[in-house]
């Protein structure tokens, strides 16, 4: 980079010019994040609900969260989708994303393919798959048929709720394909070759060699698509809820975005909704953080990009 | 006085676009593969075939069942026993859906361009000038970025009502005007590989900031623009909690939103018409797919980028 322009005013017309430019993100940081985070924060310890006189109430909407079995329930619910959607994804992807590496120019055509799920916007592939995982006539079903496999009640059955959610998010995951096979298309050739004539097997040199290089791009698609995850939203309300879900619908797919939702604009139970959030930010934050520890472990990075 | 400060603390710029394109064939020039390479490569391609199927198929099946008869439906036949073009009539009854497509097309075009504009200037700013507190602005954009969108959805739903702006497709794409942080993130990166030289020049001849930026740093940067764009486009195409926050009139319903309203329309009243709802949720989709055959390039490469400066 080269150095700063100094003289003649430079520095005093530039140090404004700088800021006219990010004016804009500064003008919406205050309005749609800073102050709405505040104004959250104390929504969280009222009992607002748009109508009707607001009364401050403690802490009672955090003991709430504590005691709400449905907020248990729907954390539950979050917590069992992303751990059967991420670690399957991400081995689904890389093993894609592997297969892609090696069959040359035919790549372009597969990653195109791989990716036109993602395309679908998330309400349509809802509305899509409520047909195709039908329990009695739906497509998966009858291929499982094929292989004489009984497939289960996958969208009314409660136990099979969540790995519906699950099959969906899986149908879409092919950006992560496209990221892992970017990564692999960037591991040095000698190092393979090297580890070949040392005489590793493919084994080895995949947790040795294409594993260590890749590990930043693998993590990179870990920490996305749990906090994706942790926020999913559209398959689920577009399934399982809506006007017409009744009180005794399955709770099995009470998801915890679905849930804030509905507290906060069905409910208008606006400050309890509030609390919801930021107890969701806490465990983003606690999560993410995690992982970041544990990536600093195993995530190799090439020279001093660490 | 220190320049060092302000150095970006990212090495350099994303490499070209057409860096990132899939890795190529790996053998040796002159060298025939083997049988036994053959049999494998047969295999791998077999798998990924398979693979493919699975992605590509349900988009095949939905194209087919929006054009059966209601008894068909699930019959799970690629080609149709009858074809029933009237479905997509028939899903003119069930809502407005020109309308949404109308509404679902202009509010992601303007969603986009905001977003587009908004976050190149910011980035802009943030790759050419140094000015104080910029490096402590730049990890607060970052910062952002980790904030989950539920924390500020009730009190920025509770501006917009204030303004009287809730049941208008104001609030969708409004927000988009101050730019986004990710967006900025990717466009800073952008910036920063343009050769600073470039900038001095047209400083020298007399060029004012804001022409720097129009005339030269956004036309260099249009791949980076387009991936954006695209990527906008298709978030907010594709987005349902705003639209079922904001919109309550039919009349102003996003696609995403009108096609869930038809499917809890049959719901209600138990009576199920899937292949409406499929020729729904084909109109839907078709858009987007059109979308990515055309910008395919900037979008597949756009994602691989992303993935590295992360």
């Amino acid at each position: 980079m080269s150095r700063a322009r100094r003289g003649g005013g430079g520095a005093a017309g530039e140090n404004r010019a700088g800021w006219l430019f990010i004016s804009p993100w500064i003008l919406g940081f205050v309005i749609f994040t800073a102050g709405p985070m505040v104004a959250s924060l104390v929504l969280s310890f009222t009992d607002y609900s748009l109508v009707g006189e607001t009364h401050g109430v403690g802490t009672a909407n955090y003991a709430r969260l504590v005691e709400d079995p449905r907020v248990a329930k729907s954390l539950t619910n979050t917590f069992v989708y992303a751990l059967m959607f991420v670690p399957l994804g991400t081995v689904v992807a890389l093993a894609l994303a592997m297969l892609l590496a090696r069959v040359g120019r035919a790549a372009g055509f597969f990653r195109t393919a791989f990716y036109l799920p993602e395309m679908t916007p998330a309400v349509a592939a809802g509305a899509l798959f409520l047909l195709l995982l039908n329990g009695q006539t739906g497509l998966v079903n009858t291929v499982l048929g094929w292989f004489g496999i009984t497939g289960p009640n996958w969208t009314t059955d409660p136990a099979w709720l969540k790995p519906s959610l699950a099959v969906v998010s899986l149908w879409s995951m092919g950006g992560t394909v496209v990221i892992l096979l970017a990564a692999l298309a960037n591991v040095p050739r000698q190092l393979q070759e090297a580890a070949l004539l040392d005489g590793a097997g493919p084994w080895r040199r995949f947790t040795n060699v294409t594993l260590p290089m890749i590990s930043g791009a693998v993590f990179f698609a870990v920490i996305t698509n749990t906090i994706a995850a942790l926020q999913m939203f559209d398959q689920a309300y577009t399934m399982f809820y809506g006007p017409q879900q009744s009180s005794s619908a399955s709770e099995e797919s009470l998801v915890y975005m679905v849930y804030l939702f509905q507290n906060a604009f069905e409910f208008f139970d606006m400050g309890f909704a509030s609390a919801m959030a930021w107890l969701l930010f806490g465990i983003i934050m606690i999560i993410t953080a995690i992982q970041l520890k544990l990536g600093n472990r195993w995530v190799y990075y090439e020279g001093d990009r660490a | 006085m220190s320049t060092d400060v302000t150095t970006p603390p990212v090495p350099a710029g994303p490499p070209p676009a057409t860096d990132l394109r899939p890795a190529q064939p790996q053998e040796s020039p002159g060298r025939r593969p083997s049988i036994g390479e053959r049999l494998t490569q047969a295999a791998y391609l077999l798998i990924l075939l398979a693979a493919t199927a699975m992605f590509v198929y349900p988009l095949v099946w939905l194209v087919s069942a929006s054009l059966k008869p209601k008894s068909q439906v699930f019959d799970n036949r690629l080609i149709p026993r009858q074809v029933q073009w009237s479905n997509f009539v028939e899903v003119w009854n069930a809502g407005p859906v020109l309308r949404w497509l109308f509404n679902s097309t202009t509010v992601g075009l303007m969603a986009a361009t905001a977003v587009t504009l908004s976050s190149a200037l910011v980035a802009f700013g943030f790759a050419y000038f140094r000015f104080r507190g910029k490096n402590v602005l730049f990890g607060l954009v970052l910062s952002t970025m980790m904030l989950p969108g539920a924390v500020t959805m009730v009190p920025v739903y509770l501006i917009w009502n204030k303004l009287g702006f809730v049941d208008t497709q104001i609030p969708l794409w409004a927000p988009n005007l101050f730019g986004t942080a990710f967006y900025i993130f990717l466009l800073r990166q952008f910036f920063l590989g343009i050769p600073r030289e470039l900038f001095e020049a047209a400083r020298v001849d007399g060029c004012g900031y804001l022409r720097m930026f129009w005339r030269i740093a956004l036309p260099l940067c249009r791949p980076a623009l387009i991936i954006v764009f695209v990527f906008e486009l298709k978030a907010s195409w594709s987005d349902l909690m705003k639209p079922l926050i904001y919109l309550q009139t039919p009349d102003y319903f996003t696609m995403p939103r009108g096609l869930k309203q038809i499917v809890d329309g049959y719901a209600l009243s138990g009576e199920y018409h899937w292949e409406i709802a499929m020729a729904a949720t084909l109109l839907a989709t078709l858009p987007m797919v059109l979308v990515f055959a055309f910008a395919q390039r900037y979008i597949l490469d756009g994602i691989a980028t992303t993935a590295k400066q992360g």
